[in-house]
């Protein structure tokens, strides 16, 4: 049963300023090609977030929840799967979303508020952003039994916060992956607070990746700001799930900068010393640190990843700048695959609207 | 022929959408080696094994959502809610998912699963084991929402509903599992969105569904006996809802009583009750009456006669409807006088 133990410390490759730990851990160190693509894509993905947030105070968003802080983890997890594997994210993995390619227009539809789900989950592997927390680590699951029963191959990876590990979905989740030997990886994004309540409010567990040890899920700790050690833990966990042996669960300790969304005030429920504390962890920051330690990134090539990152930004907003094309009628188009007598009649009554009072 | 049960023909049609799609699979609490509790699941292990027809750990929430993600995947399951008022821990599933997911992606995923609930009450059941939850379904858009009356209905529509390409909500009525019939399986009745005429009469119109449909059909005989010529209407599927049928009926009728088992407020007979004076007020002789439980939680076994509506109930309220030429404040009442 000790397979089942989580390190009692998170997994963490480099210090909080980027330099190598001393004492490596066991799992295998990912390839300098890889975290320099990683590296990239938490620049472009923090560029994405910092102006989705922008587009907030400009009225084009009706909320955003942020991911700054949380890079490592996001682009991680993304990098850790493969295109075939599923990905099943929450309202607050837009960073994961544009990493896995998906359109930044698309992804911001929900919080923009044109449409629930803008992108083709089934084109990507993403299912829709999931608002209800937990309810997601179910679907997960049955689809990651879904492909191993028809023996696809392919695995899912379901996102999770601190707070939804207090649901129940949660743990039936775990319970019905770990019965079924679902291949499934649930990655718990430990950010301390839920909304305002804090880790100690939500669980008295020694971690929440001890969680897994009641339904036999095997489980790790990661310092979710050390991009290197997020992608060596996920990268064995999705090997884990792949090769047939059940579930896994991954808690990564990290810490969302910014509020809950553009609509909380962070600094009614917590000091600003501790959001300095976490700053001094800065995932982007500790990678560039270690890269350059390493010769894999030059000043030009950080130079070249910013103005890509600045690229990304600019024709984001433009296109945000336009107002999305809006269909009254797909109100009425997707509720049944074939609408019911009386769905045809309140379409004909917002077509007549429309044609009253355009 | 040889007379069949509901609960055989139910059975009968998950053996025949196992046998003819592998893409089905049936699941939920002790539907393997026991057969269900109400063994509407009986053999299905033994015939497809384990793969096919399984026993999950005890959590609804878990079953429906896990259900989520085979269709995801391509699968059609057909899940088992033991009881109706089991099924309450999944309704956020089902509320927030099931209903949705084709809506969310915009028609880019669907959700071809069916929550099979034995549902309503009449057997004596202990506290939590009946409850008549039909309108919270009904009144969640994304659902299909189905209960058969007979025994060719069951089996047809627990086909139709597993080949249907959104979630159905398939409410099985306790009552009617032993009840028999002679038909001869497999066989195809009304689509879903059909409601069916099971007698026709010129003075009113009793609109029934599921485990109201009998209570309709015992009062039309006894009502006939008093001169009433009922013409009784089985909605079949709640969701889609059949105006069509029901406005014909009741234009020729000129009278209308919805009989249902469940709580009269906010339930699906006030639906119908307002559909139909919407749609027949002018050939209306008197106002639409609901013939329903009362408004109060599910009693215990003893005393659940008095909750629901029988015969007698249905003829009071035709008393009533003779009552067209002047106002009668009990026309006000739910349930039976105030």
């Amino acid at each position: 049963m000790a397979l089942l133990l989580p390190s009692a410390e998170p997994v963490r490759y480099l210090t909080d300023t980027g330099t190598p730990v001393t004492d490596p851990p066991a799992y295998p160190v990912p390839d300098l090609d890889l975290l320099v693509t990683a590296y990239r894509k938490m620049v472009v993905g923090r560029r994405f977030d910092t102006q989705a947030t922008a587009l907030t105070k400009q009225g084009r968003l009706a909320v955003y929840p942020s991911s700054h802080g949380q890079e490592a983890c996001q682009v991680g997890a993304v990098l850790a799967v493969g295109a075939g594997d599923w990905l099943f994210p929450t309202y607050r993995e837009s960073v994961a979303l544009v990493t896995r390619g998906v359109d930044p227009v698309e992804v911001l539809s929900l919080l923009r508020g044109d449409a629930h789900c803008g992108y083709d989950p089934r084109a990507h592997h993403v299912a829709p952003q999931c608002t209800p927390l937990a309810t997601q680590t179910l679907h997960a699951t049955g689809l990651a039994y879904a492909e191993r029963r028809k023996g696809s191959g392919a695995i899912a990876l379901a996102f999770i916060g601190d707070g939804a590990t207090s649901e129940g979905d949660f743990h039936e989740a775990l319970n019905f992956a770990a019965v079924f030997r679902a291949p499934v990886v649930f990655l718990v994004q430990n950010n301390r607070y839920a909304i305002s309540v804090p880790l100690e409010r939500q669980s008295a567990a020694p971690s929440l990746a001890a969680k897994g040890i009641g339904y036999g899920v095997p489980a790790e700790q990661v310092d979710g700001n050390d991009p290197v050690a997020v992608l060596a833990v996920l990268t064995a966990a999705v090997a884990h799930a792949r090769s047939g042996a059940g579930p896994f669960l991954v808690e990564a300790h990290t810490y969302r900068m910014d509020a809950h969304t553009n609509a909380d005030d962070a600094t009614r429920y917590r000091a600003a010393a501790e959001v300095d504390e976490w700053r001094r962890r800065d995932p982007v920051a500790r990678l560039e640190a270690y890269l350059r330690g390493r010769g894999a990134l030059t000043d030009a090539d950080a130079s070249e990843i910013a103005a890509e990152a600045e690229e990304y930004a600019a024709a984001l907003r433009a296109r945000m700048n336009a107002d999305p094309d809006l269909t009254p009628t797909d109100l009425f188009d997707h509720v049944y695959a074939e609408p019911t007598p009386q769905l045809r009649e309140q379409r004909a009554t917002l077509l007549a609207e429309l044609v009253e009072a355009p | 022929m040889a007379p069949t049960t509901m609960a055989q023909a139910l059975n009968t049609a998950l053996r025949d959408a196992l046998h003819e799609d592998d893409r089905v699979l049936v699941f939920g609490e002790d539907v393997g080696a026991l057969g269900g509790v109400f063994r509407i699941t009986d053999g299905l292990t033994d015939k497809f094994g384990d793969e096919r027809c399984f026993d999950t750990p005890l959590a609804e929430a878990g079953i429906v959502g896990f259900a989520v993600g085979l269709a995801m995947g391509g699968f059609r399951p057909v899940v088992e809610m033991q009881f109706d008022a089991f099924a309450y821990p999944a309704f956020e599933q089902i509320a927030s998912h099931v209903a949705k997911l084709r809506n969310r992606t915009r028609g880019r995923l669907s959700l071809p699963l069916v929550i099979r609930i034995p549902y309503a009450g009449g057997i004596g059941g202990v506290e939590h084991h009946c409850d008549s939850s039909e309108a919270y379904y009904a009144h969640t858009p994304g659902l299909k929402v189905a209960t058969p009356a007979t025994v060719a209905d069951a089996y047809s529509m627990l086909r139709e509903a597993i080949a249907d390409p959104d979630p159905v909500v398939f409410l099985e009525p306790k009552k009617l599992y032993w009840s028999k019939s002679d038909v001869d399986l497999p066989l195809r009745t009304e689509p879903f969105g059909r409601a069916a005429v099971r007698r026709e009469g010129r003075d009113a119109t009793v609109v029934a569904y599921g485990p109201a449909v009998p209570v309709a059909l015992a009062a039309a005989d006894a009502a006939a006996g008093e001169g009433w010529d009922l013409e009784v209407v089985d909605l079949r599927t709640i969701v889609p809802f059949d105006d069509e049928t029901v406005t014909a009926s009741v234009r020729r009728t000129g009278r209308c009583v919805v009989v249902q088992e469940a709580p009269g407020f906010a339930g699906v007979g006030a639906e119908v009750a307002a559909r139909v004076q919407e749609r027949c007020f002018h050939s209306l002789h008197a106002p639409v009456l609901r013939v329903s439980g009362f408004d109060v939680p599910y009693p215990p076994p003893m005393l659940e006669h008095h909750h629901l509506p029988g015969v007698d109930r249905v003829l009071d309220a035709l008393d009533r409807l003779q009552r067209d030429d002047e106002p009668d404040p009990r026309f006000l009442a739910v349930g039976g006088p105030a």
